[in-house]
């Protein structure tokens, strides 16, 4: 950033000479999946860059106005497909503010556990490709055997390493049993040790936060009106956690910290990210202490849920219940209204706008999806840096090319 | 990206090395689903890849279109594309890949042989269109040079 | 690097601040039909197409300073709806934690508004995609085209007549052979 612009973009294309055009990608290593940049560029300074997605456009909205509201749960898992759980929760809490269903105690602390391991699951393998970009193999491997005591985890659980499809409108898919809470609190125990390894590679790596440091910097100002969330918002200034600011699940019992930054820059994205991933541990504690016992299907009023397994095997009522919670033609209805509803997913602010119609699905299912608003202001943050800096700002305002074009 | 990370290592099976520009590969795996506006695109890396070549369909997405039966999604991409192994799975486990990459190794070496009488039928030039030389004494002709010229040679 | 202590929680939706946001919002729009509804205890406001530069103007006076969403919903077969399309704003005060979802409907043949990119330049691309999904046309726009689909395509997608599998768009490319290859 600190080197000043010969070319004056406010000319006309025609009276910018010595420009030349750089096509990035669509098959290209540093995009991870799939999207296009074409950059202007000054030598080697990015003038203007502009981005072209839609390369892993699949229509997901599309599909949420054909299937139903638990169905749905398998086409958002594959929405951001570095954290899955975090898509569903997002899902299911826009979902059950709809319905109006309040879950019960032991959903929201297990859904509360699983979102912030998908916290520290995301942020890993964002801070684990960047630097691998950047030209360090090692940390992308530390990186990834933390991931895969997370994907374990997540496997114990719902049968799934990936795309678990785990939650369900009201509920989950089955109750966690003791070994998950041994393995988590294992994980806990361990993460600390390795995530101190992790750091000292990238975060005090000279030549890591030589191409990070006052590259792609956002301001505030610019941060709050282009609509960036999360990480990338808190790491320009703009103090706002939806866990703080709009409590949902469980985190108004829980105690943390937010974590944000001045800086604006890349370097400053990866230590809000690094201290939220320490932040995420603490929770994770102390989620699991915590953790009530009890049914983790919310009984509700009407048949919105659907019951229990030892209920649906053991009784007739519980048999009826799950079977018209599962027919198409004999579930309850929607409220004829609108909602929005928003969770803090690793990303940034992961909403969903929903349209009820009367019937068990959506009538309009409208993602807002974090990659977008934050790619949207990529061009912004490029101007004036070098054109190896692109892979840096690329990585860390974590694009996701599934949930860019959904 | 798991399979060729520390716990599955699929360089234990010599199969890591990983290149990003398609002429230094000769083997693709369309990893996810692949959708109206990037076929075009997959096809020309296709093209672009030297002989012999091979192409790994990983997921249901890639192989069928998997749940994503929409408007813009390809339902498969064997409908415009060779392809020599399927992985099922929405995602398949790394072991699944690693499998995959190691039943594609049996096939080549069963089905192949020292010469590379398979790909004979495959008579087409990859890339950029060969060098001609007539073009360049065409060019050499419009700047003033004259074929006579004793200095002139068409090669150099 | 600062850690904030988790303290003066903002709670949404706060009423005493809405209400005193929705009295000068009255005030500073004249003449202009605005209605409010609660649901889930957000905040809704539905106003008239004709004066949406005015009504953002004033929601961002107003200190909505983040335009968070922007979509539509193609309200075709949605029982009683009287106008074809419904423009969603969806607006958030980020210092005080306030959300508002303004909305708007649009009939055709006309689906010309005027683009919110000078209120929030972070709608460009929210513009950009409504227009690919439903083909509502924002004037102004300072670079318009499709977003996410190729700019060839004719058809736009999230209308309800048009079907989930598409018109055959998907299957109309050319066969890449292995003898070809």
């Amino acid at each position: 950033m600190p080197l000043e612009l010969i070319d004056d973009p406010s000319l006309g294309s025609d009276k910018r000479e010595g420009l030349w055009t750089l096509n990035f990608g669509p098959q290209h290593p540093a995009t991870h999946t799939t999207l296009r940049l074409v950059l202007q560029l000054d030598g080697e300074m990015v003038i203007d860059a502009e981005p072209d997605i839609g390369f892993l456009h699949s229509g997901f909205e599309k599909l949420g106005e054909v299937l139903d509201f638990n169905q749905y749960v398998t086409i958002v898992d594959r929405m951001n497909y570095i954290s899955p759980l975090a898509n569903e929760i997002a899902w299911h809490h826009s979902v059950e503010k709809l319905l109006g269903i309040e879950l019960t105690p032991r959903c929201k602390y297990i859904r509360t556990i699983f979102a912030e391991l998908m916290r520290i699951h995301d942020h890993l393998l964002c801070t684990g490709t960047c630097v691998l970009d950047l030209g360090g193999a090692t940390a992308f491997m530390y990186a990834f055997n933390e991931r895969e005591a997370i994907y374990e985890i997540c496997e114990r659980a719902s049968g799934q390493r990936f795309h678990t499809s785990y939650t369900r409108v009201g509920g989950l898919l089955y109750d966690v049993t003791d070994d998950w809470v041994d393995m988590v609190k294992k994980y806990c125990k361990n993460f600390p040790k390795a995530f101190r390894d992790f750091e000292g590679l990238v975060m005090k790596n000279r030549i890591f936060v030589e191409r990070t440091r006052d590259v792609g910097v956002l301001s505030k100002e610019d941060a709050i009106a282009g609509g960036a969330t999360g990480p990338v918002a808190r790491a320009s200034g703009v103090v706002r956690d939806l866990r703080r600011d709009e409590p949902y699940l469980a985190y108004d019992e829980l105690d943390f910290d937010v974590c944000a930054s001045q800086g604006g820059d890349c370097y400053a994205r990866f230590q809000v990210r690094m201290m939220e991933m320490l932040e995420s541990i603490k929770i994770i504690e102390q989620a699991i202490d915590k953790l009530p016992s009890g049914p983790i299907y919310a009984s509700g009023t009407g048949k919105e849920t659907i019951p229990d397994k030892r209920e649906v095997y053991r009784s007739i009522e519980g048999l009826i219940h799950h079977f018209e919670g599962i027919m198409p033609n004999r579930q309850m209805a929607s409220p004829k209204d609108s909602v929005y509803a928003a969770t803090e997913s690793p990303n940034g602010e992961l909403g969903y706008y929903i349209v009820g119609d009367g019937s068990f699905r959506a009538y309009r299912a409208r993602t807002r999806p974090p990659s977008l608003l934050h790619f949207s202001l990529f061009a912004r943050m490029m101007r004036g840096c070098m054109l190896s800096d692109v892979v840096a700002v690329l990585g860390s305002i974590n694009i996701i090319a599934a949930e860019l074009d959904r | 990206m798991s399979t060729a990370a520390s716990k599955h290592d699929l360089s234990r099976f010599g199969s890591e090395v990983m290149r990003f520009s398609p002429r230094q590969c000769d083997l693709m795996i369309v990893a996810g689903r692949v959708v109206m506006k990037m076929l075009p695109v997959l096809q020309r890396i296709w093209l672009q890849m030297p002989e012999p070549k091979w192409c790994i369909s990983m997921g249901a997405c890639a192989c069928s279109g998997g749940v994503f039966d929409t408007y813009s999604v390809v339902q498969g991409i064997d409908r415009f594309m060779p392809v020599d192994v399927y992985v099922p799975g929405c995602p398949p486990r790394p072991e699944q890949l690693i499998k995959s990459i190691l039943d594609l190794q049996a096939k080549i070496q069963s089905g192949g042989t020292v010469n590379a009488r398979e790909f004979k039928l495959r008579v087409l030039p990859e890339g950029p269109s060969r060098f001609d030389e007539e073009e360049l004494i065409r060019i050499r002709e419009r700047n003033g040079f004259k074929l006579e010229d004793p200095k002139y040679d068409p090669v150099h | 690097m600062s850690n904030q202590p988790s303290t003066n929680k903002a709670v949404p939706g706060s009423t005493t601040q809405m209400e005193s946001t929705k009295a000068s919002l009255v005030a500073a729009l004249p003449g202009i039909e605005l209605t409010w509804s609660v649901f889930c205890s957000q905040d809704r406001v539905v106003f008239p197409a004709g004066s949406l530069m005015k009504v953002l103007q004033a929601f961002k006076a107003a200190g909505f300073d983040q335009l968070t969403d922007l979509t539509a919903v193609d309200l075709l077969e949605y029982g009683s709806a009287s106008d074809r399309f419904e423009i969603v704003y969806c607006l958030l005060n980020v210092d005080s934690g306030l959300r508002l979802i303004a909305k708007t409907h649009l009939s055709e043949p006309d689906l010309t508004i005027p683009s919110a990119t000078q209120v929030w330049f972070g709608a460009d691309w929210l513009e950009r995609e409504v227009y690919d999904m439903y083909g509502i046309i924002f004037d102004g726009h300072p670079n318009f085209k499709r977003l996410l689909l190729p700019q060839e395509f004719q058809s736009f997608p999230l209308r309800k007549d048009y079907p989930v599998k598409g018109r055959g768009e998907r299957h109309n490319f050319p066969v890449v052979t292995r003898a070809e290859s």
